[in-house]
């Protein structure tokens, strides 16, 4: 009995231990205003982790408060009770992600009720608005998707493949749309390729063959890692490697490589640092000098990562901030 | 018995009244109760502002709520012996069902949810009748099922809409009256508070009459606590596994409809997670991992306990980095007082 006194009071020391810690660090800071972000991204996730560090950079420049939060899985109940509580916590600013505006709509418009006001980031740059969010910060897919295609176009592909490995994702749709639509206007043509988000050896077939069947392709745009790497594969493979001119959405250390390399023609980036560090700076202002943004969305991307950039891309990736 | 002959008091040992400490310390909510009230000490005194305030209250409540309705099903099985590792994704398969249905079929969504309840039912009973007739334990019976339900809520959500989440459910036949029953807010002094809280407190006052004042109760303990003897004796162990597996898809299912009311929208990975969150407040609330012990109540604390810490730290400007390591450390901590509580209730009995 008496042996389980001591462990008993070491856990409850560590807790509290624990505990003191994390409110120290949020009470260290002397400034008063305090802004909660709730994003639907886990900061141990490769690419939110490189959005709450530029979060957490923004509070320290700008010497204000800052919570991240977020749910332990992709739980949009649970998000939309995180921002139920911030607002509850009556915060000087409220950043938000908005994957699915029908979970939490009613969350954030009640943020907004609360005169609390509010920032979107990443997701949601359609439903913002009407949401009575203040400006969205983030990339609107389909311009992104225009970016690419007017770059494809102007390094004279003629015939491209878009590979989508998530047909039915309407974000992954529009990418693709702004593609062709900025493809078309160039006069080339564009093939809309769909492969399986999950089977990489599959995808890769699938590339393969769709390159077989019309020797005319000479580009192709995958819209993630999970469609380049295969793409990348099945090009290596044919002996097309550099021939077939290959783009890409968003980063990886695998893609970054393959453009300093020569072999893949750029990245479509939607440089996730500024979505974190942005709003912050925004809200800070707001609170300090009542100023506000005119568009409804702050463009982060399209940024293009090209052989140029790639290599210094690649230091910074691994600092994460990009 | 010679004793007992002899001694001035002539009445059988069993029947001896023990002091209310006494019972009160043999409680198996008694740590959890202990640890809810230290836990609203900590946030009051360190996040009054948010924490204390009304629309606060509601929100851990909320969260409480839908944890605890899970909750209560697992304390029962729990003490019945066994597991269910397939509620989370039985949450997310209830709420895809519904979804499709109404979306995509244009069943009013009442209807559907009625639909979902009956397959959820159905596989709670399959849950049962696999464990009761392989033998297997339910760990490996259910964990099986996690995998095969969240992969049929995938497959079939990508097979009917060629998407993952379904949303405008609020423009979906039927939408009011599901709303009106499992996601209105009651409001007092100006803030809503989730009409789940009611749900979770009825399903739970059911829960603790079924368990201490019922046979059924004492046939939920016996067949966790000593199955052979229970056998013996003739309670039908088999049934009650069942009928525990079934209570389980049951709890899963209206917390699934909860949350379609309340967001309006479903996606295939909803529920994620919740299977080892609902066993960790059900050990928090004193139920013993081993079956045979334990209460509904413990697990409505131990849902409590937790919905205070996952809101809390949002009041307190903690960091949600560290809401994984206090659940951690809660759940040790709860169980070494627990284990030290009953020891010394066991002692003072005798």
């Amino acid at each position: 009995m008496s042996r389980y006194k001591k462990p008993v009071a070491i856990y409850l020391v560590l807790l509290l231990l624990v505990i003191a810690t994390g409110v120290t660090f949020a009470q260290k800071d002397r400034a008063d205003i305090r802004i909660v972000v709730v994003s639907h991204g886990q900061a141990s996730d490769p690419f939110w982790s490189v959005v709450k560090n530029g979060v957490d950079r923004a509070a320290q420049d700008m010497k204000v408060t800052v919570e991240y939060q977020a749910p332990q899985t992709f739980d949009m109940v649970a998000m939309s009770q995180l921002i139920d509580a911030a607002v509850a916590s009556n915060p000087d600013g409220l950043v938000v992600s908005i994957p699915d505006a029908d979970a939490l709509g009613d969350s954030i418009k009640a943020a907004v009720a609360a005169g609390i006001p509010v920032i979107s980031m990443n997701s949601g740059s359609d439903v913002a608005e009407e949401l009575g969010v203040m400006v969205h910060v983030g990339q609107t897919e389909y311009e992104a998707g225009l970016g690419g295609g007017e770059r494809m176009a102007a390094a004279g592909v003629k015939n491209a493949l878009c590979v989508n490995q998530e047909v039915g994702n309407v974000a992954l749709d529009l990418r693709c749309q702004g593609f062709t639509d900025a493809m078309t206007a160039a006069g080339a043509t564009v093939e809309v390729l769909a492969v399986d988000l999950a089977d990489p050896t599959d995808a890769q077939q699938r590339i393969a063959g769709a390159l077989t069947a019309n020797p005319d392709i000479d580009g192709i745009l995958t819209l993630g890692p999970t469609g380049s790497a295969p793409a990348m594969a099945a090009l290596e493979e044919g002996g097309m490697l550099g021939a077939i001119k290959l783009a890409t959405f968003d980063l990886s250390p695998e893609v970054l490589a393959a453009i300093r390399d020569g072999n893949m023609l750029f990245a479509i980036d939607q440089q996730q640092y500024i979505q974190g560090y942005l709003p912050i700076v925004l809200l800070t202002l707001f609170n300090t000098n009542l100023n506000t943004i005119a568009n409804d969305v702050l463009m982060t991307g399209p940024g293009f990562v090209t052989q140029a950039t790639a290599a210094a891309v690649i230091e910074l990736s691994a600092a994460g901030t990009r | 018995m010679a004793a007992t002959a002899s001694a001035t008091k002539a009445r059988d040992e069993r029947l001896t009244e023990s002091s209310l400490l006494k019972r009160l310390l043999s409680r198996p909510e008694l740590g959890a109760a202990g640890g809810a009230i230290l836990v609203w000490i900590f946030f009051a005194i360190i996040a009054p502002e948010g924490f204390l305030s009304l629309r606060g209250t509601a929100s851990y409540l909320e969260v409480s709520s839908h944890l605890g309705i899970l909750a209560v099903a697992v304390s029962l099985l729990m003490i019945g012996g066994e597991f269910d590792l397939s509620i989370g994704s039985m949450l997310g398969f209830a709420g895809v069902v519904m979804a499709i249905l109404s979306t995509v079929l244009g069943v009013p969504l009442y209807l559907s949810s009625l639909i979902a309840l009956a397959l959820a039912l159905g596989v709670g009973f399959v849950n049962g009748y696999m464990v009761n007739k392989t033998k297997l334990p339910s760990f490996i019976i259910t964990l099986a099922g996690l995998f095969i339900i969240r992969g049929l809520t995938i497959a079939f959500m990508r097979l009917m809409t060629g998407r993952t989440q379904l949303g405008s459910l609020d423009s979906a036949p039927g939408y009011a009256v599901l709303r009106a029953i499992f996601g209105a807010d009651i409001t007092l002094a100006g803030v809503g508070f989730p009409i789940s809280i009611l749900w979770w407190l009825a399903f739970a006052g059911l829960a603790t009459w079924l368990l201490l004042r019922t046979s059924v109760g004492n046939w939920i303990f016996g067949a966790g606590g000593a199955a052979a003897a229970a056998r013996n004796v003739g309670v039908p162990v088999d049934r009650v596994k069942i009928g525990l597996f079934m209570l389980t898809a049951f709890a899963a299912w209206l917390v699934a409809t909860i949350q379609i009311a309340v967001v309006k929208s479903a996606d295939t990975k909803r529920g994620e997670g919740q299977e080892f969150i609902s066993i960790i407040a059900v050990v928090i609330g004193g139920t013993l991992l081993t079956g045979g012990y334990g209460s509904a109540v413990g697990a409505i604390l131990g849902a409590l306990i937790f919905g205070m810490v996952r809101q809390g730290i949002v009041f307190a400007g903690v960091d949600a980095d560290w809401f994984q390591v206090f659940m951690g450390a809660m759940l040790i901590i709860a169980v070494l007082v627990n284990n030290f509580i009953r020891r010394r209730a066991e002692e003072a009995r005798r």
